[in-house]
């Protein structure tokens, strides 16, 4: 993530970005090589309880909680999801879990990517979003006042 | 394997897509190219107009009223059942009993002949490759029963090990439920054989047929299982439509599965008798519209015929099979001598979700996932494959888009 830029402004970067292809094989292509440099998660957290549900792919996510804010690390051995799970990671990592609460999330349906929300039993991306999200109210929990370390 | 080159002049397949109106829709800007006929095919014209004729001039309960628009209901729904006997060649109109779909056909056997036949001890088999509404209804049942439920492994190619059947029947074996055609490999597996093997030792066979009857002759006499069920979906008709055959001395032996309307004969508080065959088992108001509906699907498979149907099915299964091997990393799963056209594969380092998002992207439908055979996918140590499967609509034109779509997917991919 930029810490510069608020969630929104990422989300706002990321549907610029994506405004410049014309084509869904365009889009789908930029997603895959974003799913392809996302840094691979360490093989010992690929574990049971990291595995976020989801029919088809394995997805796998971490948090760590620092400073007052959240820092996810993420994998899956579908290229797709990767890539999604690298946009998500870098409009969400690294904020406060408020933040992370309340964010809408919009530019996924801007990008075109609803189909990945939808009820079907074939993606993870709603399951993954719930388990950030879920992280993050975990923290707050814990955490109501977070104490600087 | 041989493969012709040159296409079976029987068939007018491009008169016969037009009497599918949702083939002229575009996904992603481009025609709608339907590979996933296995999950459900699509319906041809007659079926829908059947629906809304239905609905627009003779809606009305069956099997009560008196009035014009029950009978005409009543008797349009009845022929459906006569129909369906004569496509199966099953004896008796009785013997077809309407449900849901397949899932509910194997539940009610496992149910209602199951809750009184099975004892403690007793073996259930069935198969590595089955679908998950053939493993789960008897292991509810074994569960219960204190059975034991056994499976009858597979070889590599995707096909039963027969010698193994042979030696797990015994005098405990009491049914058999088996797949006639695998949902996930394609592979038609020698039903009539393994029948006649476990009736010598006294056991009951169920067939599921899901996927069989759209592709094969189906003659449930000639097959002498004791029970055969299919979902109307996946030949041509509407959903929330299947079939159970059983023999009738067989049904009628077996306790009513659900209770209500239509299935009784006489209700006192008392005691209730039960309405005769096939009525016993078809409790509540039936799914009327679809099932008139189906008729107009077995009349459009009957009306080309399905001998014609499986040349070209099996034209286009060769073909695709040749041209999808010459893609390097492409593995096909199941590649058994006997199939009908459904093609498991699996590419090295894209995963099957990868694939099939991609595909649709090119408005290429086609399924990627377990198929609903977990065990399958263990069988085979993969965690799914993308699967195509064609119907008489499909043409080797759709498959040169397949093939263009996966050389582009593992390019992107890789």
């Amino acid at each position: 993530m930029n810490p510069n830029l608020t969630i929104s402004e990422t989300e706002k970067e990321i549907t610029e970005e994506f405004a410049l292809f014309d084509s869904w094989d365009d889009k789908y292509e930029y997603i895959i090589d974003l799913g392809k440099r996302l840094t691979p998660l360490d093989p010992i957290f690929k574990k049971d309880e990291n595995r976020v549900r989801g029919c088809q792919s394995s997805v796998w996510l971490v948090a760590d909680y620092l400073d007052g804010k959240i820092f996810y690390k993420a994998d899956s051995d579908a290229m797709i999801v990767k890539g999604l799970i690298s946009m998500l990671i870098r409009v969400l990592s690294g904020r406060t879990p408020d933040e992370i609460i309340e964010a809408k999330l919009d530019f996924i349906r801007e990008i075109g990517m609803t189909t990945h929300l939808a009820q079907t039993r074939s993606n993870g991306l709603l399951n993954m979003v719930k388990q950030i999200k879920h992280y993050a109210l975990a923290y707050k929990i814990k955490d109501p006042v977070p104490s600087k370390n | 394997m041989n493969v012709s080159l040159t296409k079976p002049k029987s068939l007018d397949i491009n008169v016969i897509r037009l009497e599918f109106p949702i083939l002229n829709r575009e996904v992603k800007g481009r025609p709608l190219i339907y590979l996933d006929n296995a999950a459900t095919s699509q319906k041809p014209r007659q079926v829908i107009d059947a629906l809304t004729q239905y609905y627009n001039n003779y809606n009305a309960n069956i099997h009560r009223g008196i009035h014009t628009l029950a009978e005409e209901a009543t008797a349009a729904f009845e022929l459906t059942r006569d129909t369906v006997k004569d496509f199966i060649g099953a004896g008796f109109r009785e013997e077809v009993i309407f449900t849901r779909g397949t899932t509910e056909g194997i539940n009610l056997v496992a149910y209602s002949w199951g809750r009184k036949n099975i004892h403690a001890g007793d073996e259930i088999m069935i198969s590595s490759m089955e679908h998950h509404s053939n493993i789960v209804p008897w292991q509810l049942l074994c569960e219960e029963k204190n059975a034991v439920l056994k499976v009858i492994p597979i070889n590599d190619n995707g096909e039963l090990l027969l010698d193994e059947y042979e030696k797990m029947l015994g005098d405990k074996t009491k049914m058999v439920s088996i797949v006639h055609v695998s949902n996930a490999l394609g592979t038609v597996n020698p039903v009539k054989q393994m029948i006649a093997r476990a009736h010598a030792v006294g056991a009951v066979v169920m067939v599921d047929g899901a996927q069989s009857a759209v592709h094969l002759d189906i003659d449930v006499v000639d097959m002498d299982c004791d029970f055969f069920a299919f979902s109307a979906h996946k030949l041509y008709g509407p959903t929330g439509v299947g079939v159970l055959y059983g023999k009738k001395a067989l049904l009628e032996s077996m306790p009513p599965f659900q209770g209500g309307g239509e299935m009784i004969k006489e209700v006192r508080f008392e005691k209730t008798t039960f309405n005769d065959l096939p009525y016993k088992f078809e409790a509540g108001t039936p799914n009327i519209a679809d099932v008139i509906a189906f008729r107009s699907a077995l009349h459009f498979v009957l009306s080309i015929g399905k001998e014609k149907i499986r040349k070209h099915e099996q034209d286009l299964l060769e073909y695709a099979q040749h041209e999808l091997e010459k893609i390097p990393g492409l593995q096909i799963i199941g590649k058994a001598k006997e199939k009908v056209s459904v093609i498991s594969f699996i590419i090295d380092k894209a995963h099957p979700q990868d694939i099939g998002i991609l595909l649709d992207n090119r408005g290429i439908a086609v399924r990627t996932g377990h198929h609903c055979a977990q065990p399958l996918m263990d069988r085979f140590c993969i965690p799914g494959t993308a699967r195509v499967s064609f119907a008489v609509y499909n043409t080797r034109f759709e498959i040169d888009e397949l093939i263009k779509g996966l050389k582009r997917a593992v390019k992107i991919l890789s």
